[in-house]
């Protein structure tokens, strides 16, 4: 029974892993019995009764009470205990504990930003302890995206309109991936996000030192260490590639041809605009789907992603 | 039903109509000419049409899904964009649920045989029957349409609020399209439940009436219950869309899962549209082929019509992480359930069918085994996704795909094939190549397994599903899947070589090939433009394979048969009759 889930499903890394896994594993177990044994009763049947001549009669059997009820009542009682077990392993999934440490996640098109409570963002990259219950609270920017962690066997919906919660209890540190499963457009797929799971310690000193500045960086290394991680490379390539948006490559000094057909060179003035208010200016022949970064990078991040775009030509 | 209208007796005097072997004309020879049958309202013709239609959205459909396994075969792109892989998987799916497999076994196979086993001329109102018939063909030119003026991306289920605003192409001609079809659906729907109600020949009294005849009858009940919401529910996408007045897109004050219950009140009904007619087809072909009274008709008939109302139930069930409350889960978990039971009796009732029949393995009962198999696996990985808290974790992912593929493919798909292999000597008069047939069924066996088997297993490691890219990992899964469904593409393509191939050199197909007792194999092959030269008359279910053939070839004796030089042995039954 283990094999099968080893095989079939990712490891268990929540506490509530374990109770999914087992329900998995005896619906398959019980399916696959029932699934063997209709097989063998229907591969018998046209052995054993296969049409010998031409003229054979068979026996006027019609109905029989006791086997049609023998038939219905056991798979309800099998559904039953399946639906049961299956409440309250999901109820169990939706009441979080009390103490359960809160982090705001919302999702963009096609991001995912996660809010601590120092006020520190992420951009995605979910930090969280182990062993300690963590609640993900979700609402969307735009359209319905939806959080799942495979490891942790949650998910849940994020909804322009309202939030929605879940959450888990990591077992163990490491390090897993975070998809979205709500179809959302054409970065849907890319729309992933790393998680790591950090030992209760590690998780508080990391939580101090996130929003430390590296002093020890130039501008342009800040730069390109933001825009790894506000997420920018899901949308910008550094190859020349066109991904949702232009490349970075060479974008220092190119003409640029907007959607209105005028034409201007990308000085510092534009990139900042594109970064703080990107709809203000669309590229011509791109969707004005950049989101927007004012408030969530400040000007001096602002300056030194400037200074990285700059290196890259 | 049964009691309250078998109290009418009646004598009739009746005499035995043996079919014709060798028709001069049927309703192939006569009305002949592109504009006869354009304008005919022969429901066989009708059913031609449809056929026809269907074919070519299921070919369209399964290239479009040849193109997207192949572009899965590597991460990121292999061939296409981003944009135009969601287009793709948008319409493969629009095209296979809309134009395939709703109006498949109800629309091309019903309408041809529906008022055969009734035992009467054509259906209710034939000209209503052409204009569904139009209606579908409009429907599908506006989806061309919407293709080539920019395509659709959001997905066949059209989820707001990224329908209403965010996607890009032509939502609005497409959304417009199925509104359309809708109607199409809605009146086939109408007319074969007045059909049946209204027409059913002398003597076929409820208790006789056909399996496949009941499963559309519970499809048409929820085809005309169930398609409006459709209907008003785009309608409301499109007004949205047009005028901006804010039902679904909460940037207007709308609500985006208010349309998801809108959306799966209809879809999961229309689900059992796409396989309660199959059920009918497997209960047809098993009692024939096992030469066998059905086991439990009472059972097979009314666990149809249970399944077409509780399945108007359990919608919610399409929405356990959209944020529903605990209560709306566990009702609608818990009707989930439900349904699968008259859906396991229906299996059981099958199986036991066969037990002490003689068994022919022709190709139709090849089908129905191999449906029998994979619906099973169908059914009981549905089983898995009613199970709240692992649900959770499948939702959305490939999981979902192969499940919904073993049930819409594996089992629908099948019973299709199956009733076309076993009705196609009955509308074409030929033969179809009996050995080709059984090797095309056991390629599409294998193709189908291994397109779809990997998917479980990919779904319940994490892959999500419509991922245009994906992580390493899944590759070895993907694939597989991709040469799996190449197969599977080969083995559909076989199957309409060899029958293209049978209607121009087949073997001539004698009226009743199967020795059925069902009554349109008592019509010639291909039956008369009026199906019967007589008014058949009934006194024998359509499973009473006990009784001798010759009671089931009875017509009224003073109606006019064609060709009248058989041996008249006229003699008086009384039959049951409820005019
Ligand atoms: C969701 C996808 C997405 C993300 C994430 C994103 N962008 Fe963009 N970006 C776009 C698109 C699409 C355009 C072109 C349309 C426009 O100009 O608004 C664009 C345009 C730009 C431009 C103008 C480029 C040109 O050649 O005209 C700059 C500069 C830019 N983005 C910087 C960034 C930076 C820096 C980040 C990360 C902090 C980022 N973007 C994140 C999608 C994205
Ligand atoms: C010929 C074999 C088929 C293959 C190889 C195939 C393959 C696929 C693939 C690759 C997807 C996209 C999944 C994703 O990106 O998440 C898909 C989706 C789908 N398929 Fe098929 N398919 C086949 C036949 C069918 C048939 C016959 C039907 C229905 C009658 C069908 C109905 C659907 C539906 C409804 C979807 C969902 C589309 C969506 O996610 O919006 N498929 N199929
Ligand atoms: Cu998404
Ligand atoms: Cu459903």
């Amino acid at each position: 029974m283990n094999r099968l889930s080893d095989f079939m499903l990712p490891d268990a890394r929540s506490t509530f892993a374990g109770d999914v896994d087992a329900l998995f594993n005896f619906i398959n177990v019980v399916s696959l019995i029932l699934l063997i044994g209709i097989t063998i009763a229907i591969i018998y049947f046209a052995y054993k009764y296969r049409r010998k001549s031409e003229d054979e009669t068979t026996p006027l059997i019609t109905h029989n009470s006791k086997l049609e009820i023998t038939w219905s009542v056991i798979p309800l009682i099998l559904v039953i205990i399946v639906f049961g077990w299956g409440y309250n392993g999901y109820l169990n999934l939706t009441t979080a504990p009390d103490d359960a440490y809160e982090i705001r996640v919302v999702g963009k098109s096609w991001l995912w930003e996660f809010h601590y409570d120092t006020g520190f963002v992420s951009v995605n990259e979910l930090h969280v302890p182990a062993n300690q219950p963590v609640k993900l609270i979700l609402s969307s920017d735009d359209v319905i995206h939806s959080l799942f962690i495979p490891e942790f066997r949650v998910k849940m919906d994020a909804l322009p309109n309202r939030y929605t919660s879940l959450w888990f209890e990591a077992t163990e540190p490491g390090e897993m991936t975070i998809y979205c499963t709500e179809y959302c457009g054409s970065a849907h797929s890319n729309m992933l996000a790393d998680l790591y799971v950090h030992s209760q310690e590690d998780f508080q000193t990391w939580l101090e030192t996130a929003d430390a500045v590296d002093e020890t960086l130039s501008p342009a290394e800040l730069g390109q260490q933001l825009v790894q991680r506000q997420g920018c490379l899901a949308c910008h390539s550094l190859d020349g590639s066109t991904l949702q948006g232009p490349s970075f490559e060479g974008i220092f000094g190119r003409d640029r041809e907007l959607q209105d057909g005028s034409v201007v060179t990308i000085d510092e003035n534009y990139l900042r605009q594109s970064i703080i208010e990107p709809n203000t200016q669309v590229a011509a022949g791109f969707p004005a789907i950049m989101p927007s970064y004012a408030g969530s990078l400040d000007d001096r991040q602002i300056d030194a992603i400037i200074e990285y775009l700059k290196t890259l030509d | 039903m049964a009691t309250s209208e078998s109290t009418n007796i009646k004598k009739i005097q009746v005499r035995r109509f043996k079919p014709d072997e060798n028709p001069t004309s049927n309703y192939l020879t006569e009305e002949r000419g592109l504009w006869a049958w354009m304008t005919t309202v022969d429901h066989k013709k009708i059913g031609w049409m449809y056929l026809g239609s269907i074919a070519i959205f299921f070919a369209v459909g399964g290239i479009l899904a040849l193109l997207l396994r192949t572009e899965l075969l590597t991460p990121a792109q292999t061939f296409f964009t981003a944009d135009a892989y969601n287009q793709l998987f948008t319409l493969h799916g629009a095209i296979m649920v809309f134009f395939f497999l709703v109006p498949s076994v109800p629309a091309a196979l019903g309408n041809f045989i529906l008022p055969l086993q009734l035992g009467c001329k054509d259906v209710a109102f034939p000209r209503v029957n052409l204009l569904s018939f139009y209606i579908y063909v409009v429907g599908a030119l506006f989806t061309l349409f919407a293709i080539f003026t920019g395509g659709v991306d959001t997905g066949w289920t059209f989820y707001t609020p990224y329908s209403s605003s965010a996607a890009g192409g032509n939502v609005m001609a497409m959304t417009f399209g199925v509104f359309i079809l809708g109607f199409s659906s809605i009146l086939t729907g109408l007319n074969f439940i007045v059909t049946i109600h209204r027409m059913r020949a002398p003597g076929l009294t409820w208790n006789k009436l056909p399996l496949f005849l009941w499963a559309l009858y519970a499809t048409s009940i929820i085809q005309i219950l169930a398609t409006p919401v459709l209907a008003i529910t785009l309608l409301l996408l499109t007004m949205e869309r047009l005028l901006s007045i804010g039902i679904f897109d909460p940037a207007l004050g709308g609500d985006p899962v208010l349309y998801q219950h809108f959306f799966w009140f209809y879809s999961h009904p229309a689900v059992y549209i796409m396989i309660v007619p199959g059920f009918g087809i497997i209960s047809e072909i098993i009692s024939t082929f096992s030469r066998k009274h059905i086991f439990g008709y009472w059972a097979i008939a009314l666990s149809s019509l249970a399944i077409a109302f509780i399945g108007f139930l359990v919608w919610g069930h399409h929405m356990f992480v959209a944020g529903q409350s605990s209560l709306a889960n566990l009702v609608f978990s818990f009707l989930t359930f439900l349904v699968g039971i008259p859906t396991g009796i229906k299996i059981f009732n099958w199986i036991a069918t066969m037990y002490k029949g003689s068994i022919d393995l022709k190709t139709p009962m090849l089908y129905v085994m191999v449906f029998l198999f994979l619906f099973t696996i169908g059914g009981f990985t549905g089983i898995m996704l009613g199970a709240l808290a692992v649900d959770i974790h499948l939702h959305d992912t490939y999981y979902v795909v192969a499940h919904f593929h073993y049930v819409m493919v594996g089992g629908m798909v099948m019973a299709f094939l199956g009733g076309l292999h076993y009705w196609w000597p009955k509308m074409t008069g030929k033969m179809y190549n009996e050995m080709w047939g059984r090797i095309s069924c056991a390629i599409v066996f294998i193709g189908f397994n291994l397109t779809f088997l990997p998917q479980f297993v990919m779904g319940s490691l994490g892959m999500p599903r419509r991922y245009f890219n994906y992580l390493e990992q899944f590759q070895g899964y993907h694939v597989m899947s991709t040469y799996g469904s190449y197969i599977l593409g080969l083995g559909f393509l076989m199957v309409l070589i060899y029958l293209t191939h049978s209607i121009f050199k087949g073997k001539k197909a004698p009226a009743n090939p199967w020795q059925s007792r069902a009554m349109e194999w008592q019509a010639p092959s291909p039956p008369p433009l009026h199906n019967f030269e007589h008014t058949p008359v009934i006194i024998h279910g359509p499973y009473d394979y006990h009784k001798p053939m010759s009671e089931f070839q009875l017509g009224i004796a003073g109606s006019h048969n064609g060709h009248g030089h058989h041996e008249h042995e006229t003699e008086t039954k009384t039959v049951e009759a409820d005019k």
